[in-house]
Parts: structure tokens; sequence; C-alpha cells
């Protein structure tokens, strides 16, 4: 596609706004202990950004996303956990040279499927994947039998249950309900210090924008178009020659894809994975950020997952009965006043004033998907 | 696994485990009867249905500490009463919910399940605020207690076999209900056909706000027989949605009796294995399953209607 | 047999929970020829063309189209198949512009990796001007589709099924809430595009039907109950009875 079709002059102000907030402002005016927050804030915007192709764009409702999220997470995990059991590391351990949390529960080897994960080839490999793989089974699975919606959205809340119970009740292979912890080292760079975890926040921000750009790549290709379609009426689009299902699995895993390189970016600026990041809880949390960015716009799921983290972090600290509270009152709040979220309060309520105080006149977009009245999206 | 115990004690082990599982799945069936009315009848996802639920276990534990300081001599009695409060609170609770959210949400499912889990929050806080964090214990009156031993080595706890009598009657009764009643009739006729419905006379909102709380009063007297299996606290609503939602779904949503035969399967399949296996895998493995059935035949292993 | 027909619809049946609303059917269709299926309300017209093109599932029968068997194939498939069919209530992509729904159903770039790549260069944006000129629209290129009128969308959704320049094309009442001028443009471009493709046409109006012809399938009750031209159906006793009779 030409520049133009792929990034509009808003898109691109939009673009250069965020990378100015996350390059320049926040590390301008953050601690270094709180710019590692902001970095752990900015994989959360990962999941959030491919809920909105997913979810927004694609109309699939997906509340596993954690899943996606801790199989990425696990993987950039062990091969960190490798790396820090070295013999000399461990060498009060009954048997050296594997996990703590493997010798805590009796193990003498390192399992099989733990072997290739020496390989950071290997684990980057699996960080995408293996969520991949995953999202493509259970995508084929319930998209080629057109089950989706709700029913779509309680199955990967199962998953999300499921693969919790199996972390924390394998402890001996997975670390349990501690998850997988004392991380030290990434081929020999230390990720615990103040200057790695800065690096890191940068890292996130630029690998951000990479997944930002393939998400706008396909936001503004056929594809985008094709899923907003599908989205609003799946069977005429069938009947336009498409087989709806390739392209439900297609954004499903992309979703998945990019949910993993969040965990995995986790799991390194934070130190740790545990199934606290795995389940139905955090999983619905991922949705939220979405929802109140805006599930229409990409640029605003990276904000929502911004605010919403920064919100639960100052609030649950000061006022944690509180913070409850104003969570599920948040949920509510999108879902019946602003479903299109801060992004779609921004595009119709303050932008055209804006414009209009400015001189502007309104400009006629073919705004992919966002129906004016603020009461009634599609699912 | 199996060959360390001998045919009888293998019986009795089923069995046993059997009853535990008729237990388990008498809860089942409470909880997801009224989510299958709600659900089933009226396509809304109540995500917070655990919470109505919840409520009526702390509306058992009020009235249960109510007779023991005012009344104890008929504290025996003070369970019948408990559950009647329970399907009233709950029941109450969900014709507000409803008039205040999910009225408005009819056509948005995705929304509506949003917006439940938001409730459900703010639900769990509430409870947690009034009651406290901790868990607090029902005490059972005296004649529940204990168990009947049906042969030498089996026996079969008290409690359970009330909450299955009860879960037994509760679904005879919504039976009825749906299908005997004026009300059901309406409620169906809504589901076929709202517009139609609404030409002809049936006050569609009326309808839809009475089902919606007599969904979340069951879930409420589900919530009184649970805490005669498990303690209460706060976030004990989010034990068993999971289960409930698929156990509804499992079911063929729209299909009572297909809701009875799944809760029973799920049940059972689970509290045999748990003998065997350790609880998480037991638990895992029937998800797993039942995921895997819903995988390759979506429409439920007991949907009774096929359309199209 | 199959050589004749480009398409042989046999023994076609479809029950809707014990109520027949196609009852073993049959018919065939000459290449080039416009067929119109009239009949009263209820009479299983609808269905027929949901059972052809895959929006309904068949209980029975065959449907074969130049040999292949369209019943057990997707709906995509029918449509790469070359069949195309138009809805009675126009069903475009509302929040998309009318080159952007032309663009949609543009045959290229059905597969994933080819919706990903598809650029829309210039012989795409030549066929997509085409159309538009065809359908009365060249105007409207960039205007949303729910900004048109019931007949502007009516003929975006034949431009739609054109741009796939489908071998049988299926038509739902395409003149249906049409003012007298538009039907007769529509008029127009139906014997324009009926050319060189065979055509289904289901329709009430039967100065439109008289206009289109080639032959004419009366339904009653989910069967064929008179066939043949115009003239001959609208003599047939049996056809003047269910018309008038009931």
């Amino acid at each position: 596609m030409t520049l133009s079709s792929f990034m509009s002059r808003k898109d691109l102000i939009g673009f250069a706004i965020l990378a100015a907030v996350i390059f320049l402002i926040l590390p301008s005016i953050l601690d270094s202990f709180r710019l590692n927050l902001f970095g752990k804030y900015l994989t959360y915007a990962f999941v959030a950004v491919g809920l909105a192709l997913c979810w927004g764009a694609g109309g699939i409702l997906s509340l596993g996303q954690g899943v996606f999220f801790g199989l990425g997470g696990y993987c950039m995990a062990m091969f960190l956990k490798l790396e820090a059991s070295t013999p000399e590391n461990t060498s009060i351990q009954s048997t050296p040279g594997i996990p703590d949390f493997m010798d805590w529960n009796q193990l003498t080897e390192l399992p099989v499927w733990w072997q290739p994960f020496y390989s950071l080839t290997f684990a980057m490999f699996a960080v995408v994947a293996v969520p991949v793989v995953f999202a493509f089974i259970i995508g084929f699975a319930m998209f080629t039998r057109r089950v989706g919606g709700v029913y779509f959205a309680i199955i990967t809340q199962a998953f999300a249950a499921i693969l919790t119970i199996l972390i924390i009740g394998q402890q001996g292979y997975t670390g349990g309900v501690n998850g997988i912890t004392d991380l030290r080292t990434l081929l020999g760079w230390d990720i615990r210090t103040d200057e790695a975890k800065t690096t890191l926040y940068f890292v996130n921000g630029a690998l951000l924008f990479v997944v930002l750009f393939i998400a706008q790549y396909v936001r503004k290709s056929k594809l985008g178009r094709l899923l907003i379609a599908m989205r609003d009426q799946e069977d005429r689009v069938r009947f336009s020659g498409y087989n709806v299902a390739n392209f439900k699995i297609f954004i499903f895993c992309l979703g998945a894809a990019f949910a993993g390189i969040g965990g995995a970016m986790f799991t390194l600026q934070v130190g740790f994975m545990s199934p606290t990041l795995v389940g139905i809880v955090p999983s619905i949390e991922m949705v939220i950020f979405c929802a109140v960015g805006g599930r229409l716009s990409i640029l605003g799921a990276v904000y929502g997952a911004l605010l919403v983290n920064w919100a639960k972090t100052t609030f649950s600290e000061a006022f944690p009965e509180l913070w409850l509270l104003g969570l599920g009152g948040l949920f509510i709040a999108v879902v019946m006043f602003f479903p299109n979220g801060l992004a779609g309060v921004w595009s119709e309520k303050i932008e055209p004033r804006l414009l209009a105080m400015l001189g502007k006149p309104k400009t006629h977009d073919a705004k992919a998907g966002a129906t004016s009245p603020a009461g009634a999206p599609a699912e | 696994m199996f060959a360390d115990y001998s045919w009888p004690e293998l019986g009795a082990i089923f069995a046993m485990q059997g009853f535990a599982g008729l237990i388990l799945f008498s809860v089942f069936v409470l909880m997801a009867l009224g989510l299958a009315i709600i659900f089933g009848q009226m396509g809304v996802i109540n995500m917070a249905h655990g919470e109505f639920m919840i409520l009526g276990a702390y509306v058992t534990y009020l009235v249960s500490n109510l007779f023991a300081d005012y009344m104890p001599a008929l504290f025996s009695g003070y369970f019948f009463l408990a559950m009647v409060l329970a399907f009233l609170a709950s029941g109450a609770l969900g014709l507000l919910v409803e008039w205040g959210m999910i009225r408005h949400l009819y056509k948005r499912p995705l929304d509506t399940l949003l917006a439940t889990w938001g409730l459900s929050l703010i639900l769990q806080q509430i409870y947690r605020s009034v009651f406290g964090a901790r868990e607090v214990g029902v005490s059972i009156p005296d004649w529940m207690m204990g168990s009947l031993p049906i042969t030498d080595l089996i026996e079969v706890p008290i409690n359970g076999i009330f909450v299955m009598i009860l879960a037994v009657s509760i679904s005879l009764g919504v039976y009825a209900l749906m299908f005997k009643s004026n009300w059901g009739r309406q409620v169906r006729a809504i589901n076929q056909n709202r517009v139609m419905a609404g030409a002809v006379g049936i006050n569609t909102e009326w309808t839809d706000r009475l089902t919606f709380g007599i969904g979340c009063g069951v879930a409420g007297v589900a919530g009184s027989a649970f805490t005669m299996i498990g303690s209460t606290g706060p976030t004990a609503g989010q034990l068993y949605i999971v289960d409930t939602f698929l156990v509804v779904v499992f079911g063929g949503a729209a299909s009572l009796l297909g809701t009875l035969a799944s809760a029973f399967s799920i049940s059972q399949a689970q509290s045999i294995m748990e003998f065997f296996l350790s609880g998480s895998m037991a638990k895992v493995l029937t998800l797993l399953v039942v995921v895997g059935i819903l995988m390759i035949r979506p429409q439920g292993l007991f949907a009774m209607k096929l359309r199209k | 047999m199959s050589e004749r027909f480009i398409l042989s619809v046999e023994s076609l049946e479809v029950s809707f929970d014990g109520f027949k609303a196609v009852n073993d059917l049959s018919f065939y269709v000459e290449p080039n020829e416009c067929r119109v299926i009239i009949g009263p309300n209820g009479a299983g017209k609808t269905t027929v063309l949901d059972l052809i093109c895959g929006r309904t599932k068949a209980t029975s029968g065959s449907v074969k189209f130049k040999d292949k068997e369209l019943l057990s194939m997707r709906e995509d498939q029918i449509v790469h198949a070359g069949v195309g069919r138009k809805f009675q209530t126009p069903s475009v992509y509302e929040d998309l512009t009318v080159s952007e729904n032309l663009e949609l159903s543009y045959p290229k770039g059905h597969g994933v990796f080819g919706a990903l790549m598809f650029q829309r260069d210039d012989p795409v944006k030549a066929r997509i001007n085409e159309i538009a000129e065809t359908i009365f629209l060249d105007d409207q290129l960039d205007e949303k589709a729910a900004f048109l009128s019931h007949g502007q969308k009516q003929w975006l959704e034949i431009g739609m099924l054109l741009i796939q320049d489908p071998e049988l094309l299926m038509l739902d009442e395409p003149v249906a809430g049409m003012s007298v001028a538009e039907r007769k443009k529509t008029a127009e471009l139906l014997n324009r595009i009926i050319q060189d493709r065979s055509v289904i046409v289901i329709e009430h109006d039967m100065g439109f039907v008289a206009d289109i012809a080639t032959r004419v399938t009366v339904m009653h009750q989910g069967q064929t109950l008179s066939e043949g031209s115009m003239e001959r159906v609208q003599n047939d006793p049996k056809v003047i009875e269910v018309y008038l009779g009931h």
C-alpha cells in the first residue's frame, strides 16, 4: 500500500504524540522506580493492541488473553531461569544445575521439555510460536464450526482457568503458585539493576511501536476492512466469497502473538512470571485496558493500558477498597456510557469541538466501524 | 491406581464418590438452573451470578445467627426460612440490576458479559466491607449433621441428601413454572419472537425483569445450599462460575433437561476422578474434556433440539 | 444432460421442524437464460435461492451447477464456482463507501494473505469505475453506503455481484421498493447484464417479468406449479386459480 494509505496525517500525529509520551515525556518526569512500573504497563499494552484488532475490529471477544501472555512469559522465564541456575549458583541444592523449585520438589534432573530452553533463539521463537499454536488450535476448532460471540468468550475463559490450575498443580515443573522467580541475567546482562530496567523500558517502547506498525498495516489493508465487515455482517461476507473462519483464526492468532511477546517482555521487565497473570481475572482486566482506551483504536488501547494500570497501582495502595469498586464501576461505565472508550470520547466529542474552535471543517471520515451514536456499537 | 483396592472397596469408593458427586451435582444444578433461565431463555450472560448465590449464603448466615441468638428453640427449622429469604433477597437484587443495567444491554451479549463482571467486582467488595474479608461459617441444625450408613462401607452425609432433595424439588418447580405457568409461556413467547409477543399484549419489560429476578432468586437458594458444603466468603462466588457456565453451555443452553444431564455428568466425572488423581488434575481433566467436546460439538452434548 | 443445463435442481427438499418449505422441487436452467420464478407469498421462492447459494442446508436433493454439486459446498466456495446471489433486502456494507464495497467484492485477494497484500492498483480501480458506471453510481464512489437511497443500495448490491462476474446470477426481488423511474433504469441494467450470463430472478411485478423473462417457473407450496413462456404460464388455469382463488 502507499504511504498515505498506510498512515493518514491524523494517524501520523497520533503515533507521534504517543512516541513523545513514551520516549520523551514519561522518562523525563518519572524516577527510575516509576519508570519501571510504566515499563510493566507497556507490556500489558501489547495485549491491549492485540485485543483492539481481535475484538474491536474483528468482534471476537477473548477472555483468555492471559493464557497467551502467560505462555510467552513462561517461555522467556524458562530461558532466564536456566541461565540463572548454573551449577555454581545452585551449588547448595541437592541437585545443582536445575531450577530451585525443581529441587524443592525432589526432581533430580531437568525434564526433557525444558532442555530446548537453554537456547535464547529457541526461547524467542517459542515466545511467539507457542501462543500462536494454541490460538490456532482453539480458533480452528471454534471458528470453522461458526462458534463465536458469548460461547467463544466462555470457552476462552475456561482455558484460562485450565491453564492456571495446571500450572499451579504441577509445581515441580512450573514453579507452582509462586511462579518462576529469581531471574538474574539475560546472556550475562544483569536485568535486575535500575539501569537495566530503564533500558528495558525503552526496549519495550520500541517493540511496542513495531507491533503498532504491524497492527496499523493490518487495519489499513483489505483484511482490516474485511474484519470490520465480518464483525458487523458476517454472513454477508461469506457471500462475497470469503471463508470467514480463516480470517478469524488469523486475527486471533495475531492477537495471541502480540500477547505472547508482551508476556515475555513482562518477564524481562519485572523479573518473574507467575500464574496470577494467566487466569480469568487478569485476562478480563486486559480486556478492560482495551475497552477503556477504546477498542476501535490501537493507539487508544495503549493509553488505556497505561492509564488503567497507573490508576490501579495508585489507588490500590491508597484506597484498596475503593479500587475494586472503581474497577467494577469502570467496566459498567465503559460498557454503558462510553463503549468506544477514551478514543471514542476523543473522536466523537472532543475532536469535533477542537476543530470547530480552530475553524477547520469537520472531516467526513469513513471511520472504520465507529458508528456515531456512542451507545450502539456492534459486538 | 485401581489395583490397590478390592472389588467391594472399589464399588464403595465409586458409590461414595458418586454421592459426593451428587452433592456437587446438586450445587451445580441449583446454580446452573438460575443461569440457564437467564442465559438460555434470555440470552443474557450474568457473570455476577456467583455473587447472587453468595448473597443467599450470607442471608442464610444472618438468619442462622438471628435464630441462634434470639430464637434458639426454633433453630432446627431456621433453614427453611433462610432459603425463602435468600430467594427473596437475591431475587430483589436481581430485579434492581435488571432495571438499572441489564435492560439497556439486551442486544449486546458481549457487553452484558463485561458489565456484569464489573457488577461482580462491586458486589464482592461490598460483601468484603459489610461481612469482612474472612470466610464465615454457617452452623447447621443438629438434624442435618452426620451421615446415614447405607451399607457397611457406604455412608451418606445427611446434609448432602437434603441438598439433593432441594435441587430436585427446585428443578421440578422451575420446570413447572417454565412449561405450565402463564409466566413461563410468556417468557418462551418473548424468546421466540419478542416483537410479536409485545404486539399481543405481553409486557415484555416486566417479564424480562421477573425472569432475571427469578433466575437470581434460584441462585440465592443455591447459596443457601452452598453453605452446607463450603464456607462463605466474598470471593466464594468465583469458585464455581466457570463450571456453571460450562454446565449450561455443555447442556445446550436452551434445554432444562440438558442442563440437568450436563450438571450430572460433569459433577460425577470430576468427583470420581478426584479420588484417583490429585484434586487439581481431576479438575483440569474434567474441564479439558468438557471444552474438548464443546469444540467438536458446539451446541452442547445434550442439545435436545437441533436447528438447521 | 449436464452440458445442456447450467443449473440442474433435482428433487430439492428442505423441511423446518416438519414443515416442508421446498418439496421435491426440480427445474433446469439453460445457459444465457433468464428464468423468472413467481408465485404467491410463502411458496418457497426465496428458500430455493437460499438453498442454492448455501445459506440454508437442504434436507435432500441435488443442485448441480456446471456439474459441480453445490449442496456440499460452503457459501464462499459456491461464490467462487460462479454463482452470485442478491438478497431481498439490500445487504451492503453500510459503514464502507461505495468503492470500498465494490473493492471487497473484487474477485482477488480472497485468502488471508491475499487480503493482506491486496493493492488497489490500476486494474482494480478501473474495474471499480467501470462497474460503478454500469450501476449508475459513478458519482457516489466516496459516499458511505449507509447514505444511499434504497434503490441505490439495490444497485450497489447488483454491482457487488457484477464485479465478481458470476456465470449464474440470482436476484431476489431486485426492484422491490423502487420508484417507477428507478424500475425503468433497473430493467435497462438487468437487460444489459443478462446478455452474458444466466439469471434467475424472483419478482412480483408482472410487467417487469414480461420484460425480461425467457421462461417463467411458477411455484406454489414448495413445488413447481407451472413452467414455460410468460404467455403459457399466464393462461394456465392452475396458475390463475392459485393467484385468484385464494
